[in-house]
């Protein structure tokens, strides 16, 4: 059937996929070339950009969800959505997906507008849910053979195929066994398998290890990471957990369905500029006292630490040793974390945000388990 | 236009008939998967029709050995396929519950795919329901006559049709599996009693006669029962009380007329069920 025409003056580009086997090859040849439709500017490297946002908004009746966002995502970047629950990511991902129709802007994904061309959008994304869309009913293979069936994977690569993606995550010894009898992590990774198995340049998650123990979790993020490397994929994700995020080439916080700041997390600390200095001193009080006339610095005790933040926090040391005037027994320097950044951009931090306390919970392993690695 | 080779799934026929088909086999995986539903919703038609219709016939005096029992086999029938077909039909309640529903809506097919996949899954499954419930004729008088026993399938099938299509199209509608049992009181068990399943409808008070006549199911139970009743030899006097067939007004219908009307009746409500899931979320 007719694709779209080549209305761009730049030469088409074939995305290649480094993957061994007869199977594979055939695969890529008929399902993953595709015409670069990208208007400029190009990005470095000539590859189209996978997603391009512009304005894009969404009303309901009296809520205004998503207020014009733009942004690009370029092919084989992992790009996250941060923000608090009801921050307009959910609307925004579901508008890319073209389940919801935007109200204004445009949006480009996998080289096809979002409402104009739905089923060739579709036809090239992953889409992994919050919440779980298995049939507990079938097996694993059955629910990935019926994806497949679905998007028109050609007959003769479903079995490889599937296998391919069944071994990614794990779970090709259970390939037969009921999704009811699955784990929640499992169920996960499952769907992150039947997102796959179309091949899709483009893999939403939306909210991929939400309510997932902090082991699961870091797997999935290892399978995510290797899947970025093994399918070169473009990953668009949305999370509202901090350490999520740091997981991200590219990170945009999304607050109050406005783009507030988007960059690499690095780059968003670096802009905070701030590092964060806690002190154990012999006075407290004295030390705050000092810290304001002699530095013009306002300190203040939090969590049994004299807490306050300054630029270049480590080139502070030395000075503050010399200068203070009051015994120091210890001192950590800490540099910005994404919880600084959110709070920088939108005054409060995300778990202010947030709604309910089983977050913070939930949140909390999480962060030590990340500790551990 | 398309480079050569590239694969475009989504609109073109042969992608739809897989979408058809794997909606089709899933229903049939999950019916086989399923004992427990096959023998419950196989008790349910036997306990009327051993139960109640031996309880009945003890009151309802038939001369010449006539048992009520074989009156009740084609209204047992279509109640077999009834609670089947509108079982099957409302599990898409259940999908949407689980998510799976979601799975299927946004997947690159045009959606009268799997409406036309879950109605031909649903029928498929119902009708095989009521093939078993056949095995039983013997047991209550009706001969094993092969002639009788393809066109009492194929009644069946189109019953099954129309009635999985008329559950999706309420599935459509009900965002929570509560509202099953509203959907149960409120539709199928009317349509079941007023459809002359279980007793004949001729004799009825006017308001109940005219009810009787607005339910679509009356007009599948009698093609059943007067192909039960062409394979029985009864005297005309039986054959006039519980083979009356259906009129509106002096006007007695033919069978086929009724089968039209059932398919109409399908395919109307079949593109209501379209309608419903091709509308933008």
């Amino acid at each position: 059937m007719a694709g779209p025409s080549p209305i761009s003056p730049y030469p088409r580009t074939e995305r290649t996929r480094n993957r061994p086997g007869e199977a594979d090859r055939l695969w890529q040849a008929c399902s993953v070339t595709e015409t670069a439709l990208q208007a400029p500017p190009a990005p470095p490297g000539g590859a189209e950009a996978a997603i391009v946002a512009r304005e894009l908004r969404k009303s309901y009746k009296e809520i205004e969800a998503v207020r014009g966002v733009s942004f690009e995502v370029q092919t084989g970047e992992i790009f996250g959505f941060l923000g608090p629950n009801g921050a307009g990511k959910s609307t925004t991902i579901s508008m890319l997906c073209t389940l919801v129709n935007p109200s204004g802007g445009s949006a480009r994904v996998a080289g096809f507008d979002a409402v104009a061309d739905q089923a060739r959008v579709r036809q090239r994304i992953g889409l992994v849910f919050q919440d779980t869309t298995l049939d507990d009913y079938l097996t694993a293979t059955e629910n990935l053979r019926f994806h497949a069936e679905l998007y028109g994977v050609p007959r003769d690569l479903v079995a490889g195929r599937l296998r391919q993606v069944l071994e990614m995550v794990d779970l090709w010894e259970r390939r037969d066994g009921l999704v009811q009898t699955f784990s929640g992590g499992m169920k996960r990774r499952l769907e992150i398998a039947r997102g796959l198995l179309h091949a899709p340049s483009v893999l939403f998650l939306d909210e991929p290890t939400v309510g997932l123990d902090p082991q699961t979790r870091s797997h999935i993020w290892s399978y995510i990471q290797e899947l970025r490397r093994r399918e070169q994929i473009t990953i668009f994700l949305t999370t509202h957990y901090m350490e999520e995020a740091e997981y991200c080439d590219r990170l945009a916080i999304i607050d109050n369905g406005v783009l507030v700041a988007i960059d690499t997390p690095e780059a968003l600390k670096a802009s905070i500029g701030e590092d964060r200095v806690e002190l154990h001193t012999a006075d407290d009080q004295q030390a705050i006292e000092r810290l304001a006339q002699q530095f013009q610095i306002t300190a203040q005790v939090s969590e049994g630490a004299v807490t306050f933040h300054v630029a270049g926090g480590e080139q502070f040391v030395p000075r503050l040793f010399a200068e203070l005037g009051v015994a120091i027994r210890s001192i950590r320097v800490a540099r910005p974390t994404l919880d600084d950044v959110f709070m920088n951009y939108t005054g409060r931090t995300i778990r202010d945000a947030e709604v309910t306390s089983s977050e913070r919970l939930r949140a909390t392993p999480w962060m030590r388990a990340r500790g551990r690695r | 236009m398309a480079v050569p080779g590239v694969r475009v799934a989504g609109g073109r026929t042969s992608d739809d008939l897989r979408a058809l088909w794997v909606v089709w086999k899933r229903e049939l995986i999950r019916f086989r998967r399923n004992r427990m539903r096959i023998i419950t919703s196989l008790a349910q038609p036997v306990l009327f029709l051993f139960v109640l219709g031996t309880g009945l016939s003890t009151v309802i005096s038939t001369a010449d050995g006539f048992n009520f029992r074989t009156f009740m086999f084609p209204g047992v029938l279509a109640m077999t396929v009834l609670f089947t077909s509108i079982f099957s039909a409302i599990s898409i309640v259940w999908d949407r519950e689980f998510g799976f529903l979601r799975e299927m809506l946004v997947a690159p097919v045009h959606r009268w795919t799997l409406v036309l996949g879950k109605c031909l899954g649903g029928a498929t499954v119902a009708t095989i329901q009521g093939a078993i419930m056949l095995v039983l004729a013997g047991l209550v008088g009706v001969p094993y006559n092969p002639v009788m026993l393809l066109v009492l399938l194929l009644e069946m099938m189109l019953t099954a049709f129309a009635l999985t299509a008329f559950g999706v199209m309420l599935a459509a509608r009900i965002s929570d599996v509560q509202s099953f049992q509203v959907i149960t009181q409120l539709f199928v068990l009317p349509m079941f009693f007023l459809s002359g399943a279980v007793f004949p409808v001729t004799k009825l008070p006017v308001w109940l006669g005219v009810l009787s006549k607005l339910d679509p199911l009356s007009y599948a139970v009698d093609p059943l029962r007067k192909e039960v009743f062409s394979a029985l030899s009864i005297p005309p006097a039986i054959r006039h009380t519980f083979d009356p067939g259906l009129s509106w007004g002096s006007w007695t219908l033919p069978v086929l007329f009724e089968l039209g009307l059932v398919a109409l009746a399908a395919a109307l409500m079949l593109g209501i069920a379209i309608r419903q899931f091709s509308r933008p979320q």
